[in-house]
């Protein structure tokens, strides 16, 4: 829209051009025309929500998916990338959101992962020491990955990328989940390998990160690029719009109401979690839950949020400590396609696991289906009958009903981990809506959400994870953001 | 040393040869992610090739032909579990079946009339001059048909390949986290397809050292499940070459001792012999799954985001 | 349970495919195709001797078998060991058949029965156990456990459970108290067969109607979902289904040796726990299915044992057929799953 043309002698320089490219996956489309320019020796942001297609067109442009229509371009040529061999050769390097690294191999073996001919440990070791201290990422290369911490990793993915003489470097998310530090060391070499000529396409949702560090910035929704354009003209609420689009008709949650708490409905005490082989995932925490709030929960990707939200939904054991709970707690997980639901099962027998463990003897399957449906009635969930298999339906009415099934019985505790992760806007307004009218009709609820501007407008409290311990802060954006890395 | 002794570990060798060749196939294929339940069809498919080869040609058509059958067994366990994606367990079992009726059918069909009394000539042993006067052990294991020495070369070979070339760090890569080893630019499937076509190649050479190096005719259902003995060998060696050929030579030994009992007149059970070596499988399994030797996505299959 | 008509498509056109491989294998190995066929199904429906007391003799071991390895691979149990559980359960009914053939059959046999089952049970419960407590993967454990239990068997037969005259490889012959009685006069077809076809029916009821079979159900269908949002313990429930799918499996053995050999001897089983895996996949791990597929094999086996009889065919090739089915069951899956994606 805004750069495609763009000021004269800018098209000479661009590295990586991908054009009106389309994807599609089964029936839903991911790209419809989406176009991303990027100049040569500058780093270039793609923002947008989740499931804007950030992802995907990275992907096409490392070769890792081919693109129904577009065209690819390096160095103004158009390539065609049979794979993600085919863009390392041309130059290309990415580091993934989840790291594409073998836990059971050494650094240097990981980096070394793809060459041809012989391979002799010492001579790798030797090669990938001295391209760490050329790189300036100190990695020990003998060192087996499963040993090393996630900012450890990192470096190993992208000396991985550098080994194969990457000149341009595509990183997905990759402050999401990094401690502050790591993530002002990662910039400030980001910005070191582009001031050297380098070129960098930076994937993330956070509008700052994007603001502060790039030279463009390319912003993508639902599937096309919207705003494209370099940083230094952007401002935070033109990236806001860029991202959200036009928000009108859509309910957003309202303000905060204030409310007198009711009685403790639910209460951990000195509880404590430990991973299978032992490691601490959460210090002891003793927190308690009033009928009517909203607790929000926030913290970084292995902070130990997820774990929190699993012995507060009950769904896992403390190792130390006590857990008082309500009989039964609902619970909408962060992957419902997973945790939550059965594909090939019937919205009925979905609908049935909820109770499932406790049933006896013979199933009520009648009594069950019209339960069912007027979960399904209740809750807006689009689908013809309650008979139909869950995979029939979009991502929106999935949760939907696990929402609804989960607060049928009018449960004292909800908790939902990402309840709006994946959804239009419409659904999380909708998703949002019911559990702030559950909380008003008297439990308590939960919420964490890797997206702060979806919690904040809605909690009473915030509870915050980092490494492993809780803490309460103020319900703000900057108390928050501080707790959750660990500058309270 | 008395000669019951020599004939002991020579006869030991010789039942082990077969297990170990199979078994350096299913370890290469584990460690590439996948459980080869097919590997007793591509025995069965070389022991047919080698009779049918053999009783053509010459040895060596025998063993071409036994590593050809091998490999077409291997090939239609590779279309259906990496192409059709189906579970590799009953992939498997079913391919082992397919063979072993199809060599029974066609082995009435093609020599029926001979029967029992169809013969083909044998590998004669190899001595290797300095090696065989060795005391104690010298004649037993290099005074052995030539592909016996197979068991003590590959035993090294690959386990110098697996941790000495980049083929072996790929597949080892494979085996332990297949999306890591596709953001590498190794595609997963093609390493899984070289590994099973490797294991049938092994497993087919199997076969051919069963008919052509040790019982000089083809019977239906040769292959004895040493197919299945084969992959509890690869368990007992903990994914390593080295330890394959040594409990490859365990169950070699397991088997023989029913006949140092009966030459000594000792009236103890063979089949708790034969049945040992699985028993001492199911302990060593359980002693090390929790620990990192199995390849860690054995037995799973490849993520669409791995292919 | 969504698309009824799929179910019955599949193995339709699965058989079409396998019926002509088979019809070619008869060719390239050069047999009298016609013969062979006329005798296929002479020996399989051609008379009602060969029906009741071939066929359904045949489809009874299967039947038992097909559901224990029906129900384990419906609750993602990857049970190949029901070869072994099956052995476990014909060795222990004969060992107990003699320790109260002198009672009363009323209480006789159901014992020796419910001791096979038990016998089996365990012999799975064991995998079931290495699973939970060590993580063994129940696809190395279970086949190593069906070694044992074959060399247990070469074991029995040659050693405690041997013959008086300690001559044959196989044990003395049940005494009537703990033999099935026959259905009817003058035909081999004893009373496990109908107990097995209930078995199904009820196995069917069990997975449709219940809550406990609607757990297992879950486990097998999402096991992940079925933890957090059914609070079901997948690894508990799985647990079960193994040991009650060994049971199914050593029941299968029991009534083998209570209803037709009244003996036990090395090779009781033809490979019926490998078998069993195409019956259950060809009735898409449906119980009442199963009941269908169960006869076409055993069909399928008696006739075979005909046409090697009558037509000098390989009997083996019912092996092949079986092979064909359930690679054609698994090729048409990646067809249908093609369509839906």
């Amino acid at each position: 829209m805004e750069l495609c043309g763009g000021p004269d002698g800018f098209v000479s320089d661009i590295v990586l051009a991908l054009e009106a490219v389309d994807k599609r996956f089964g029936g839903t489309t991911a790209l419809t025309k989406a176009s991303l320019t990027v100049r040569r020796g500058t780093l270039h942001a793609v923002l947008g929500e989740n499931g804007a297609g950030k992802t995907t067109l990275m992907r096409i442009a490392f070769g890792m998916q081919r693109p129904d229509a577009g065209v690819i371009r390096l160095d103004g040529r158009a390539v065609r990338l049979a794979s993600s061999a085919d863009a390392m050769a041309r130059g290309l390097g990415m580091v993934h959101q989840h790291f594409t690294l073998v836990p059971a191999m050494t650094a240097a073996e990981n980096i070394a992962l793809g060459g041809r001919g012989m391979f002799s440990r010492r001579t790798v070791d030797a090669r990938v020491a001295s391209l760490a201290e050329r790189a300036g990422l100190p990695v020990d290369p003998a060192a087996r990955v499963s040993t090393l911490g996630v900012g450890a990793q990192q470096r190993v993915e992208i000396l991985k990328a550098l080994a194969r003489n990457a000149r341009i470097l595509i990183l997905d998310e990759p402050t999401a989940v990094l401690t502050p530090s790591e993530i002002e060391e990662l910039f400030t070499w980001l910005r070191r390998f582009v001031a050297g000529g380098g070129t960098t396409v930076l994937i993330t949702h956070k509008l700052t990160e994007a603001l502060t560090l790039a030279d463009d910035i390319t912003v993508l929704r639902r599937g096309r690029d919207v705003l494209s354009a370099p940083a230094a003209g952007l401002t935070v609420n033109r990236l806001v719009d860029a991202v959200t689009g036009d928000s009108d008709g859509v309910d957003t949650p309202g303000l905060r109401v204030t409310r007198t708490p009711g009685q403790i409905v639910a209460r951990l005490e000195a509880a404590e979690v430990r991973d299978a082989r032992g490691v601490v995932r959460v210090q002891p925490v003793t927190v308690a839950l009033r009928a009517g709030e909203i607790v929000g929960v926030a913290g970084v990707e292995g902070s130990g949020a997820s774990d929190l939200l699993r012995l507060l939904a009950g769904r896992l054991a403390p190792s130390h400590g006590i857990a008082h709970l309500p009989r039964h707690v609902g619970f909408a997980p962060e992957d419902r396609h997973r945790d939550a639901l059965i594909e090939e099962f019937t919205l009925t027998e979905n609908f049935a696991l909820r109770d499932a463990s406790q049933r006896m003897g013979v199933m009520p399957w009648k009594t069950l289906r019209a339960q069912a449906e007027r979960v399904m009635h209740a809750h807006d969930v689009r689908a013809p009958t309650p008979d139909v298999a869950a995979s029939t339906l979009s991502g929106g009415n999935q949760q939907k009903f696990v929402l609804g099934r989960e607060l049928d019985d009018r449960p004292l505790l909800v908790v939902a981990d990402n309840p709006v992760r994946g959804l239009d806007i419409r659904a999380s307004a909708h998703v949002l809506r019911e559990l702030r009218e559950t909380a008003a009709a008297g439990s308590a609820v939960v919420i964490h959400s890797s997206d702060l501007d979806d919690v904040l407008p809605l909690a009473d409290r915030m509870l915050v994870m980092f490494a492993g311990r809780l803490s309460e802060v103020a319900v703000t954006r900057d108390a928050v953001a501080r707790a959750m890395i660990g500058a309270a | 040393m008395s000669a019951e002794y020599t004939d002991f570990l020579q006869a030991s060798v010789r039942t082990a040869t077969p297990l170990a060749l199979a078994a350096y196939g299913e370890l290469v294929v584990e460690r590439s992610g996948v459980i080869n339940l097919g590997l007793e069809g591509a025995i069965i498919a070389g022991a047919f090739g080698a009779l049918v080869g053999a009783g053509a040609g010459s040895l060596g058509a025998g063993f071409a032909l036994a590593i050809t059958a091998g490999c077409a067994v291997s090939v239609l366990m590779a279309v259906v579990v990496l192409w059709l994606r189906a579970d590799a367990i009953i992939a498997g079992t079913a391919v082992t079946m397919l063979a072993l009726g199809l060599t029974g059918t066609l082995y009435r069909a093609w020599y029926g009339a001979q029967g029992a009394a169809l013969s083909v000539p044998t590998l004669a042993p190899v001595r290797v001059a300095a090696l065989a006067d060795v005391p104690l052990f010298g004649r037993a294991l290099f005074e052995q048909p030539s592909v016996t020495y197979l068991l003590y070369v590959l035993a090294v070979a690959l386990w110098w390949w697996m941790r000495s070339t980049h083929a072996g760090l790929a597949l080892r890569a494979t085996g332990e986290r297949p999306a890591a080893a596709f953001a590498a630019g190794i595609s997963p499937v093609k390493v899984q397809a070289m590994a099973l076509l490797f294991g049938g190649a092994m497993g087919g050479l199997a076969g051919g050292v069963l008919v052509l190096a040790q019982v000089g005719t083809f019977a239906e259902g040769l292959s004895a499940g040493r197919g299945f003995i084969a992959i509890a060998i690869v368990v007992l060696g903990r994914w390593s070459a080295p330890g394959v050929a040594g409990a490859a030579l365990l169950f070699g030994a397991a088997s023989q001792l029913q006949y140092v009992f009966q030459s000594l007149g000792w009236p103890v059970p063979y089949q708790l012999f034969l049945a040992l070596p699985y028993v001492l499988t199911l302990l060593v399994l359980a002693g090390t799954q929790r620990r990192a030797e199995s390849p860690a996505w054995l037995g799973r299959p490849l993520d669409d985001d791995a292919r | 349970m969504h698309r009824p008509g799929a179910r019955w498509v599949i193995p339709g056109a699965t058989l079409l495919a396998v019926v002509g491989s088979v019809l070619w294998i008869l060719q390239a190995g050069g047999y009298d195709t016609a013969r062979a066929l006329h005798a296929l199904w002479d020996g399989a429906f051609g008379s009602t001797y060969s029906l009741v007391s071939a066929t359904l003799v045949r489809a009874t071991p299967l039947l038992f078998v097909g559901l224990a390895v029906g129900l384990a691979f419906r609750a993602g149990v990857l049970n190949i060991g029901a070869e072994g559980q099956f052995l476990a359960g014909a060795t222990v009914a004969v060992a107990a058949g003699f320790a109260v053939g002198g009672w009363p059959r009323l209480i006789a046999l159901p014992l020796a029965r419910l001791a096979g089952a038990a016998a089996g049970a365990g012999w799975a419960g064991l995998a079931a156990w290495l699973r939970r407590r060590f993580g063994v993967l129940e696809v190395i454990s279970t086949l190593m456990l069906n070694f044992i239990a074959a060399y247990g068997v070469s074991f029995a037969v040659r050693g405690p459970l041997q013959e008086p005259t300690h001559v044959y490889p196989q044990t003395a012959e049940l005494s009537a108290a703990v033999r099935l009685p026959l259905l009817f006069d003058g035909h081999r077809l004893h009373l496990g067969y109908v107990l097995a076809v209930l078995l199904a029916v009820a196995l069917w009821w069990f997975l449709t109607r219940t809550a406990a079979g609607f757990r297992v159900r879950a486990v097998g269908a999402g096991a992940s979902a079925a933890r957090s949002a059914g609070g079901i313990d997948a690894a508990r429930t799985a647990a079960w289904v193994f040991v009650a799918s060994g049971a199914l499996a050593g029941l299968g053995g029991a009534s083998e040796v209570t209803g037709v050999t009244y003996a036990l001897y090395e090779g009781i089983s033809p490979g019926y726990g490998y078998s069993a895996i195409a019956v259950a996949l060809l009735g898409r791990l449906h119980p009442v299915a199963i009941i269908g597929t169960s006869l076409l094999f055993g069909a399928l086996e008696a006739g075979a044992a005909a046409m090697q009889r009558d037509a000098n065919v390989p009997s083996v090739l019912a092996a092949v057929v079986e092979a064909l089915v359930v690679l054609g069951v698994l090729a048409l899956d990646h067809a249908r799953r093609g369509r839906t994606d």
